[in-house]
């Protein structure tokens, strides 16, 4: 009996050290937007370098700046850039920063349900600012009737549906609509949950828009990953350069494109972006990876993950409704990659 | 092992004391034990979950003070937080619910119990256990799929006939207070019926045929005798079911409109404690807006201590005052 005991743990011994001298394990944690991305990055990587398994797991941004700040993940993932206060606490925590990588890009659309209108209406800023402050409360206002000559629009009350889970989709919203409203700006602001004027609340992308889908005069915003896939019928908006622009992959790449200057630690918010194609209420996702990450293999292996994933990586993007990265942005973020010691 | 040390007086002087292994085998020594362990495990975790809660919403309690629980504002941009609306909603959708459903409760377990014939009484209850094992997403599902469609339809109505009242007025957008009580209904209207169910069975025959005896009709004996009798139980099965409407989470963020403010039509949107963290905590980063959802744990949990407290004192107070 005990000299099995003994032989069953000497082979378990040589076993994981076997193991462990090969098999890498990276843990992550954040975003769930662009979780069907990163899955599919991940497990592609996984099939390439059989030994290097990323395990990412989609708790949500907040969650992935939490646990990458406490250090129980090697790299957080977000929707929204991390503040300057977050950054500070990292620096404190750990003696370091963190450095914020794009990976891909989204959008945010506005979906309605109003029976009369057969084509898509044309939204302005402002339409978009009043309607979610509760100050534009009827259909046929002026300001929706001004942009969209010829189409019916009822007498009627326009009921508004938002996020009512903390969402990076509610950041990109609250984002764009603080940049064209000032009021906005001073009354609610942006973040992932808010106070919001007027509205009610459904449960993910798929609680908006079947909310909106049953409530007759309602108006809300999706995820235009969403409203692709399931085949939605959604808004113009009227960008900053004057252009109506229907939410589309290219769209939002050129908004990125023609965003004035790229910070160089790229935390930068690409709403209301001045190109003439730019889709106006889009952002990037970032992947959240510390300055220095003490095992070397690790470190090894992340770096030349972020520099397949801005060159192959970003091939496999369209296939599942992301944007990619525009070239220059590419560009800057491979010579960023060196930051990492 | 201390246990073993100790030594129980035996019975028979001229026999040596068991030893603790011959107690061992004898079961009463091991089954103490372990059921001591399992009840004082009940208090730990309880104590552990107050402890925690508590603590780490230290930052919210010194920030916000009692004032918590008396304000409106949830404004997590700019770190404003006020419980009202939550603790509104939670008590609005558990007293709706409760009082739609302890009367079908109730009613469908008398029935099933007195009056049913036992082949249907049988299979009823099959069902209505089925109905209780459930996930309550499904019932969120349903609500917004099926029951929210079926109330666009009754409200016209229910506004004719109540409208005047304020609890009736306003716009109906289909998600409400309103709703949510009706999905929890719904939900909490198994858990009446089995157990009460149960309890009525479990009154003893004599009951029944003493008050028989005595000229009273099947109906005077199950009113006046069985189910006096059983209301213990039965009461022990209204507060098991007002526990989950309090506490449930997806079902009703599903169907409230999860809008925190307050508002006396029953039709308007509402919020409820647990829907709020479900929403909010994965995505909530500042340090006082977790520390503030972490708050409203804790006041639900006080909030469901102190509903049960007062029910069962009211209902020991209706016994004395009776007796």
């Amino acid at each position: 009996m005990k000299r099995f005991v003994v032989q069953v743990a000497l082979l378990a011994a040589l076993t994981t050290g076997v193991a462990s001298a090969e098999q890498i394990l990276i843990n992550a944690a954040g975003a769930t937007f662009p979780y069907p991305m990163y899955s599919k990055w991940f497990d592609d990587y996984h099939k390439k370098f059989p030994n290097l398994q990323f395990n990412y797991q989609s708790i949500g941004s907040g969650g992935g700046i939490k646990q990458v700040t406490e250090g129980t993940v090697e790299f957080g993932a977000s929707d929204g850039p991390m503040n300057d206060k977050q950054m500070k606490e990292f620096q404190d925590k750990h003696g370091y920063g963190i450095l914020h990588f794009p990976t891909v890009m989204g959008a945010d659309v506005p979906v309605y349900n109003v029976a009369s209108v057969s084509t898509d209406l044309n939204f302005t800023p402002e339409a978009l600012a009043g309607i979610f402050l509760g100050k534009i409360t009827k259909w046929n206002d002026p300001e929706l009737a001004k942009a969209n000559p010829g189409a019916k629009l009822p007498a009627a009350d326009i009921i508004v549906v938002h996020r009512s889970d903390g969402s990076g989709t509610t950041y990109i919203w609250t984002d764009y609509l603080s940049k064209v409203s000032k009021e906005w700006e001073m009354k609610v602001g942006r973040g992932t949950s808010v106070n919001w004027p007027v509205g009610l609340g459904g449960k993910g992308n798929e609680g908006v828009s079947g909310q909106v889908r049953q409530t007759p005069n309602s108006i809300g915003y999706v995820e235009l990953i969403y409203a692709v896939q399931n085949k939605m019928k959604t808004g113009k908006v009227k960008n900053a350069a004057g252009n109506w622009v229907q939410a589309s992959l290219a769209g939002v790449t050129a908004a990125a494109a023609s965003s004035k200057e790229m910070p160089d630690d790229f935390r930068v918010s690409i709403t209301n972006a001045p190109g003439k194609d730019a889709y106006p209420i889009s952002s990037f996702t970032w992947l959240l990876i510390p300055e220095k990450i003490a095992d070397p293999t690790k470190k090894k292996a992340i770096k030349e993950f972020l520099t397949w994933m801005l060159a192959d990586g970003q091939n496999m993007t369209e296939a599942l409704a992301y944007a990619r990265l525009p070239k220059a942005v590419v560009a800057k973020e491979i010579k960023a990659i060196a930051k990492v010691q | 092992m201390a246990a073993s040390s100790t030594t129980v007086p035996s019975a028979d002087p001229s026999r040596p004391a068991p030893n603790f292994l011959e107690r061992l085998r004898g079961g009463d020594e091991a089954a103490y034990v372990i059921t001591f362990i399992a009840a004082a495990s009940i208090l730990l975790i309880t104590g552990m979950l107050v402890y925690e809660l508590f603590i780490n919403s230290a930052d919210a309690r010194a920030k916000f003070g009692w004032a918590f629980l008396f304000t409106q504002t949830w404004d997590p941009v700019n770190d404003q937080f006020g419980a009202l609306p939550f603790i509104y909603g939670t008590l609005v959708t558990s007293f709706l619910a409760l009082l739609m459903g302890i009367p079908l409760g109730v009613g469908a377990a008398i029935f099933l119990a007195e009056l049913a014939p036992p082949k249907i009484s049988d299979a009823l209850t099959f069902l209505i256990e089925l109905l209780a094992a459930v996930p309550s997403v499904i019932y969120g599902l349903l609500g917004i799929f099926v029951l929210v469609p079926i109330l666009r339809v009754v409200e016209p109505s229910l506004r004719a006939v109540l409208g005047w009242t304020p609890f009736f007025s306003g716009p109906f957008y289909g998600v409400s207070l309103f709703s949510a009580g009706v999905v929890l209904a719904v939900m909490i209207i198994p858990f009446i019926i089995s157990i009460s169910r149960e309890v009525i069975l479990a009154v003893p025959g004599d009951q029944r045929e003493a008050a028989l005896a005595l000229g009273a009709t099947r109906w005077e004996t199950t009113w006046d005798v069985v189910v006096p009798f059983a209301k213990k139980g039965i009461m022990g099965s209204i507060f098991l079911a007002l526990a989950r409407a309090l506490g449930e989470t997806m079902a009703v963020t599903m169907v409230v409109g999860n809008d925190p403010k307050i508002k006396a039509s029953l039709f308007a949107p509402g919020y409820s404690i647990a829907a709020v963290i479900a929403n909010e905590f994965t995505e909530a980063t500042g340090k006082l807006y977790t520390s503030a959802l972490i708050e409203l744990g804790l006041v639900l949990f006080a909030l469901t201590i102190v509903i049960n407290g007062v029910a069962r004192l009211l209902v020991m107070g209706a016994d004395k005052y009776k007796t």
